[in-house]
């Protein structure tokens, strides 16, 4: 076996090895790289800005799950940090039945973080089942999906919803997902309602939402860490999203000379294979 | 009458939905609103369902011990145990057993699965990844353009370039173009594919969502 071949079939764990260190490495010496926002980022953070302070709420719809948390949830804290610090409304809710205790924590971590009080500044709905007879119920009236909010209170007692009926009165929906939710928001809330929505989604279904940019159905987009760390760089808040690029940065450039050396490793096997067949002719 | 009563509601409601997308008279919205409440309603019940499936599916299995029957103890444990903390204490009070359970015990699992295909996905790249053909070959440079392109290390490589040359401007260009053609004509054969099934549904041509053979 000749040391191409030998470097083709290289033992994973190896592999496994030197990504286990690239990611932890540059969580204890932080690169402290910068972070270039791009224009779907951007796009949102505008949108949540013009919202009118103390005014109708933003809804958020923190629709991930314990799998996609790693990446969705510095996006939710830094959306909320950003709501909360303009004194702009929130309601959270979500459409994945694993997405509740989720949901309340990141809601709760960032109103006790900022001195918010419950129902004077934002709220949480709860989770209810069925996706689409959800979103388009709530199309007609929140009030016949979320009769009361997670803790049993009726909306009509909740100060930030008096006078919300349904999606004219919301400025701006967010949606993160690790699913199909963030499109359904878009098919259900803003085609037949109008309603503006945008989105926070894994880096790999990042690709399948670049339609909706361009056609003005997603009004901003958060593609994955990268895209929380683009947020966080704008809300001048570095927090989980900042401090994993860093180790993003290097598990990229780690997998790129993976490919590269695997390509000699093959290129090189095959001359070798080539050469020892033409002298055994 | 096991297949028609249903074929027939299945006709009903899609058809009046569709009215509804076409007709804006408060008649015939209200109706719609009223019927979209029994869907949560109906929805919401089929979770009861599912759960009274999943008991039945493996109770048999470990009855029958057949293979992987430890896996549904445990499957049927895991969800004993939470039915019987989130019953009597509540699933959403702070400090619950159940919502501890869930934070400490399901949030680290399901984040490690998820974790694990950075390593599988570097194995598969270092093993897979080849330059055999013209389509690869432009696949693996846009894949090496976008990984390095949307990283700060990448974007630090092509500093003090032309904006045009720089990495995270090709990416976008790639994302913004290529990528977006090709999604949308995914888009769009997708969407199609979905109202063919509706109207197979509502027609009551495609019956597969009954269940048994016929």
């Amino acid at each position: 076996m000749n040391i191409f071949e030998r470097f083709m079939e290289i033992d994973r764990r190896w592999i496994f090895l030197a990504i286990g260190i690239a990611v932890i490495i540059p969580f204890f010496f932080p690169l402290g790289l910068p972070v270039v926002v791009t224009e779907p980022v951007q796009n949102l953070y505008d949108a949540l800005d013009e919202i009118p302070p103390n005014g109708q709420p933003l809804l958020l719809a923190i629709d991930y799950a314990p799998a996609t948390l790693p990446e969705l949830e510095p996006m939710s804290l830094a959306l909320l940090r950003h709501a909360f610090s303009n004194d702009v409304n929130v309601a959270v809710l979500t459409l994945h039945p694993a997405g509740y205790g989720l949901a309340e924590r990141a809601m709760n971590q960032v109103a006790e973080e900022m001195g918010q009080v419950y129902g004077e500044d934002y709220c949480f709905l709860g989770f209810q089942p069925g996706i689409s007879a959800v979103i388009l119920g709530m199309g007609v009236n929140i009030r016949n999906v979320f009769p009361e909010d997670a803790y049993g209170t009726p909306l009509s007692e909740i100060p930030i919803l008096d006078g919300v009926r349904n999606y004219d009165d919301i400025p701006l929906l967010i949606s993160l997902a690790g699913w199909s939710a963030a499109e359904a928001w878009v098919y259900y809330a803003h085609q037949p309602y109008g309603q503006d929505v945008g989105a926070g989604v894994t880096a790999v279904m990042a690709t399948d939402f670049y339609p909706y940019l361009d056609t003005g159905q997603l009004v901003g987009l958060l593609g994955g860490m990268r895209g929380a760390a683009e947020y966080e760089g704008l809300i001048d808040h570095h927090d989980a999203g900042v401090r994993g690029m860093d180790s993003q940065s290097v598990i990229h450039i780690l997998i790129i000379i993976l490919i590269v050396l695997g390509n000699i490793a093959y290129f090189g096997a095959r001359r070798k294979k080539r050469e020892q067949e033409r002298n055994a002719a | 009458m096991r297949r028609e009563i249903p074929l027939a509601i299945t006709f009903l409601v899609g058809m009046f939905m569709l009215v509804d997308f076409f007709v804006p008279h408060h008649a015939v919205s209200s109706a719609a609103a009223e019927m979209k409440q029994w869907g949560t309603i109906v929805i919401a019940a089929s979770i009861l369902l599912g759960v009274g499936n999943l008991i039945r599916v493996h109770y048999k299995k470990i009855s029958r011990k057949q293979e992987g029957w430890g896996y549904s103890i445990v499957t049927m444990s895991v969800m004993a145990i939470m039915l019987f903390f989130g019953g009597p204490w509540g699933t959403i009070q702070e400090g619950s057993a159940f919502n501890w359970m869930f934070l400490n015990v399901q949030v680290p699992l399901q984040s490690t699965m998820f974790s694990l295909l950075a390593f599988f996905i570097a194995s598969a790249a270092y093993r897979a990844f080849r330059l055999r053909s013209v389509e690869s070959s432009m696949l693996l440079i846009s894949a090496i353009i976008v990984m390095l392109g949307r990283v700060p290390l990448g974007q630090l490589l092509t500093r003090g370039l032309p904006e045009q040359a720089t990495l995270p401007w090709l990416t976008e260009m790639i994302m913004a173009y290529p990528n977006m053609a090709a999604f949308r004509g995914i888009l769009m054969g997708a969407a199609l594919g979905v109202m063919a099934m509706g109207l197979r549904v509502i027609l009551g041509i495609e019956r597969s969502y009954l269940g048994g053979d016929k």
